[in-house]
C-alpha cells in the first residue's frame, strides 16, 4: 500500500516537472509519432489495397477459368464451352428462367492518369446482361447503363477518378473506334470499380476477339456441398478443361504479392525508425533523471523506495509515448485516410485502384509500437534514477 | 584541422547523450541508402536502357499482339539496323504464377540487340542451334538450382500446345549474365526459342508481342519511331515505338509514384532527426555557455566560435551519416543474395552518396545554426556571471 502512496506522490512530482522539460519531452513525443505515422500510414495503404480485393466476390459466385490460369488476362474459354458452362445445372436462375452467370472477356486499354500523359492499363470488360444480375451490388451512380450493341461503356466510380476524359457524355478512342462513356457505377468499393464495362459482343468485335476469357456464374447452391457438386460436374465433363474458384478465393491471390511487399516496407521502415526513436526516448529520460538527481536522492534519503523510482520514470516514458503514438495516429488519420491511388497489380497486369485505409486495428498496432518504444527507452534510465548512491547525488547538486 | 581535439572533446563532453544521439541519426542513414536503392531498382529500367534501342508494341495495348511479319517492314526503315522480337510466354513454374519472366525469342536476333548481356559464344551458338533451346539469367539458375543441360518443365498460363496442354518443356542450353548491376535485373529472364515455341503452339501462330529496334543515330530516334509507325497506320495492326528509355519510364509510372511516397517517408525521418539532434545539440551548448565564454575571453573571435558550434553540428551529422551509408552499402549485397531473383540487385549510387552529403550539411545547417548565433550572441561578462 505504501508503494502504491510512494509511486503515485513521485510520478505526480515528475509529471507536474514535465514543462519545465519540455524541450527533450517533445523529443520523444515527435520521435514516436514519426514512427507511428509512417508505420500507419504505410499498413494503412496495404489494408486498403487488400480491402478493395476482399470486398470483390461473394461465396455464392464462382468464376471460371482456364484450368492452369490464375487471372483471367492469361485465361481462355472458347465461345461453344462458355455457352454450355453458363447453362449448367449448377448455376443459378432468376425467376424468369435465365440462367444467372455472365461470359466475359477482358482487355486493356491504355488511359492516361488525370495530368499525366503515359499510358495505363485500364481493364476494359465486356459482359453479357445477366451481369447486372450476377453482381447485384452494381449499381449506376451517374447516367444510365450502356445499351446493347452499340460502342457505350459505363466507368467504374473509381476508374473514372483516376484516370483522364471518363466523365459521363466523353468520348473515348480506342481502336479504330469511338466509345461514349454513358453512366458511372458503383459496385461496394471493390476491384470492379477500377475497370471499364460495355457489351460483351461489342467489345468481342471491336478489339477482334475470338473467345472469352471466364464466365461468372451464381451457384444455384451456395453452400461448400453445392460447390464442390459443381466443381465435380465440371471435372467430369470431357468437353471442359476449367476450373471453378470460389471469388473470394480468386480475388485474396490477386491482391497476395502487392500487399506483400506493401506490408514488408511498412514494418521494415518503421522498424528502423522505432530503432532510432528508441535511442531518442533512452536520450530523454537520461536526461530527464539528470536534471532531478537532487529530488530523487533527496526522496530516496525520506524514505521513499527504488521501486517508486523505478516505476515512476517509467509512468513518464509511457505517458510521452502515449501522447506521440495519439500524435502519430491522428497525424495518419488526418492525412492518409480515404486517400486514393492507383497502381499496377502485378497478378492481373492491370491497375487497381483503392483507397488508403485507417482501421482501428491499425490504429491499436501503432498505439502497441509507440508503448513498446517509451518502455524500452524509460526502463535503463529508470534503473540508472533507482541505483544512484544518494550521498553522490546529494554532493552533485 | 587542429581545432579537431576541441571539436572532439566538445562532442563527446556527455558521453551517453552524444552515442545514443549518434545511433539514431545513423538509424536514420541506413534507412535512406536502403530506401534510395530500392527506388533506384525500380528505376534502374530506365538507367540500362540503351538510346540507340527502340521498342514497337501494339498501338493500343501492350498486350496484343503483332503479326511477325511487321519484321521486315521495320527492317526497311531508313535508319533500322537491326530489329528482333519477342514474346510474353506467362510461366508458371513450380505452380507459382510468374515466377520469372520468359520470353520466346529468335535468339541471334535477339543477342545481338542486348550486347550487354555477356554468354559464352559455344552456348550462343547451342542456344541458336536447338529447338527447343532456352537459356536463363544466372541469378535465376542459382536461385533454383539448375544445371546447364537439364530440361526446364515450365508451363504456360497463356499457351496450350497443339494437343491443349499448357506443359512445355525445355533444354536449357546456357546462362546469361551482365557486368552491370542495373543491367543485371534485365537477365533475371528464361529466353526460348521461338522456332520451336511458334511450331508447337496451338494459337497465336505467326504473331509475336514486341519489336526491339536498333537505329544507327540516337538522335534521330524519334522521327525514326514515326517512320516505323507510319506504315502501319491504319493496318489492322498499328504499332506505336519509342524509345526504351522513354517506355521504361511509363512503365515504372504505372506502378505509381514510388519516388513521391519514399520522399515523404523519408522526409517524416529526418524531420524527426532534426527535432531530436537539435535539441540535443542546443542543451549541449546551453549547458557550455561559460566554456565558451572562457574561449571568447582567451581571444577567440566571434566568428570562430559560431564555426566551432557548426563545426561540432556537421562532425556529429556526418560521422553517423557515413557510417550508416556505409552500412547500408555493406549490408546490400548480402540482402540481395538473400532475396534472390525476385527483386531487381539492390546497390548505393553515386547519385545517392551526393544526395546524403547534401541531407548531412543542411541538416547541420539546421541544427548547428541557432545555438551557434546564441554562442556568437554571447556576451562575456553575462555569460560568465552566469546570466543567461
Amino acid at each position: 500500500m505504501q508503494a502504491l502512496h510512494q509511486i503515485a506522490g513521485i510520478t505526480l512530482l515528475n509529471l507536474r516537472t514535465l514543462p519545465q522539460r519540455l524541450g527533450t519531452s517533445l523529443v520523444v513525443v515527435v520521435g514516436i509519432a514519426g514512427v507511428v505515422g509512417v508505420l500507419v500510414s504505410v499498413l494503412a495503404m496495404s489494408e486498403g489495397f487488400r480491402y478493395t480485393l476482399a470486398s470483390t466476390g461473394r461465396p455464392d459466385r464462382v468464376i471460371l477459368l482456364r484450368a492452369g490460369s490464375d487471372a483471367e488476362l492469361s485465361s481462355g474459354v472458347p465461345r461453344d464451352a462458355a455457352t454450355l458452362l453458363a447453362t449448367l445445372p449448377g448455376v443459378a436462375r432468376d425467376p424468369s428462367g435465365r440462367p444467372l452467370a455472365s461470359v466475359e472477356l477482358v482487355v486493356m486499354v491504355d488511359l492516361p492518369r488525370r495530368g499525366e500523359t503515359e499510358p495505363n492499363n485500364v481493364p476494359f470488360r465486356g459482359i453479357q446482361p445477366a451481369a447486372f444480375d450476377v453482381r447485384d451490388e452494381v449499381r449506376i451512380v451517374e447516367g444510365r447503363p450502356f445499351q446493347r450493341g452499340l460502342r457505350e461503356v459505363i466507368v467504374g466510380r473509381k476508374a473514372a477518378r483516376e484516370f483522364a476524359g471518363l466523365a459521363v457524355g466523353s468520348r473515348i478512342g480506342f481502336r479504330d473506334s469511338d466509345w461514349t462513356v454513358v453512366g458511372h457505377f458503383a459496385s461496394n468499393g471493390d476491384v470492379h470499380e477500377s475497370e471499364i464495362w460495355s457489351d460483351a459482343e461489342v467489345t468481342m468485335s471491336a478489339f477482334r476477339r475470338e473467345g472469352y476469357q471466364s464466365v461468372t456464374a451464381r451457384l444455384a447452391d451456395g453452400s461448400r456441398a453445392g460447390l464442390r457438386a459443381f466443381r465435380d460436374s465440371i471435372g467430369r465433363d470431357p468437353r471442359f478443361s476449367i476450373t471453378a474458384l470460389p471469388e473470394p478465393e480468386y480475388y485474396a491471390k490477386q491482391a497476395a504479392v502487392l500487399s506483400t511487399l506493401i506490408n514488408v516496407l511498412g514494418y521494415t521502415v518503421a522498424g528502423f525508425m522505432a530503432i532510432g526513436a528508441t535511442f531518442g526516448a533512452l536520450n530523454c529520460m537520461y536526461s530527464a533523471i539528470a536534471s532531478r538527481q537532487v529530488e530523487i536522492a533527496t526522496l530516496r534519503a525520506i524514505g521513499f523506495g527504488a521501486l517508486p523510482v523505478v516505476v515512476s520514470v517509467m509512468i513518464e516514458a509511457v505517458v510521452l509515448a502515449i501522447v506521440g503514438g495519439a500524435a502519430g495516429g491522428a497525424l495518419a488519420y488526418l492525412y492518409c485516410d480515404g486517400f486514393s491511388l492507383s497502381t499496377l497489380n502485378f497478378n492481373t497486369f492491370s491497375q487497381v485502384a483503392f483507397d488508403f485505409r485507417v482501421t482501428p486495428g491499425l490504429l491499436t498496432q501503432g498505439f502497441a509500437w509507440a508503448l513498446g518504444i517509451g518502455l524500452a527507452g524509460g526502463i535503463l534510465p529508470a534503473v540508472r534514477a533507482a541505483r544512484l548512491p544518494v550521498t553522490v547525488a546529494l554532493r552533485a547538486g | 584541422m587542429g581545432y579537431l581535439p576541441l571539436l572532439w572533446a566538445g562532442l563527446f563532453r556527455k558521453k551517453t547523450r552524444t552515442v545514443l544521439t549518434l545511433l539514431s541519426v545513423f538509424v536514420a542513414f541506413l534507412l535512406f541508402g536502403l530506401m534510395q536503392a530500392v527506388t533506384t531498382a525500380f528505376e534502374s529500367g530506365a538507367d540500362s536502357a540503351d538510346a540507340k534501342r527502340l521498342l514497337t508494341i501494339a498501338r493500343y495495348s501492350i498486350i496484343e499482339l503483332l503479326p511477325l511479319a511487321h519484321l521486315r517492314q521495320i527492317e526497311q526503315v531508313p535508319g533500322v539496323v537491326g530489329v528482333a522480337h519477342a514474346e510474353w510466354f506467362g510461366a508458371k513454374y513450380q505452380n507459382e504464377s510468374n515466377a520469372f519472366p520468359v520470353f520466346a525469342v529468335d535468339p541471334g536476333r535477339y543477342l545481338d540487340m542486348y550486347p550487354e548481356f555477356l554468354i559464352a559464344p559455344a552456348e550462343r551458338e547451342a542456344f541458336a542451334r536447338t529447338h527447343a533451346g532456352a537459356v536463363a539469367g544466372v541469378r535465376l539458375v542459382q536461385r533454383y538450382g539448375w544445371k546447364v543441360g537439364q530440361k526446364l518443365p515450365i508451363s504456360s498460363e497463356i499457351h496450350p500446345r497443339a494437343d491443349g496442354s499448357l506443359a512445355w518443356e525445355f533444354d536449357l542450353v546456357g546462362t546469361i549474365d551482365a557486368e552491370d548491376p542495373a543491367v543485371r535485373a534485365n537477365t533475371d529472364v528464361v529466353l526460348i526459342n521461338v522456332a520451336h515455341f511458334d511450331e508447337a503452339r496451338r494459337l497465336g501462330k505467326g504473331r509475336t508481342g514486341w519489336y526491339v529496334v536498333r537505329i544507327d543515330d540516337s538522335s534521330r530516334a524519334r522521327a525514326i519511331a514515326a517512320d516505323i509507325d507510319r506504315r502501319f497506320q491504319n493496318s489492322p495492326d498499328e504499332t506505336k515505338t519509342q524509345p526504351e528509355k522513354e517506355f521504361a519510364v511509363g512503365f515504372a509510372k504505372q506502378i505509381g509514384d514510388l519516388g513521391a511516397l519514399v520522399t515523404r517517408i523519408l522526409a517524416a525521418v529526418f524531420f524527426t532527426i532534426l527535432i531530436m539532434t537539435g535539441n540535443t545539440m542546443a542543451q549541449s551548448v546551453r549547458e557550455r555557455i561559460p566554456e565558451l565564454a572562457i574561449l571568447k575571453t582567451l581571444g577567440f573571435s566571434d566568428g570562430k566560435v559560431t564555426a566551432l558550434v557548426l563545426a561540432e553540428a556537421l562532425l556529429l551529422l556526418a560521422l553517423a551519416g557515413a557510417l550508416g551509408m556505409l552500412v547500408a552499402a555493406g549490408a546490400l549485397p548480402a540482402l540481395n543474395r538473400a532475396i534472390g531473383s525476385r527483386f531487381p540487385p539492390l546497390y548505393v549510387t553515386a547519385g545517392t552518396w551526393i544526395a546524403g552529403t547534401g541531407i548531412v550539411l543542411a541538416l547541420a545547417l539546421a541544427i548547428g545554426l541557432p545555438p551557434a548565433l546564441r554562442a556568437r550572441r554571447l556576451r562575456i561578462v553575462d555569460a560568465l556571471a552566469g546570466h543567461r
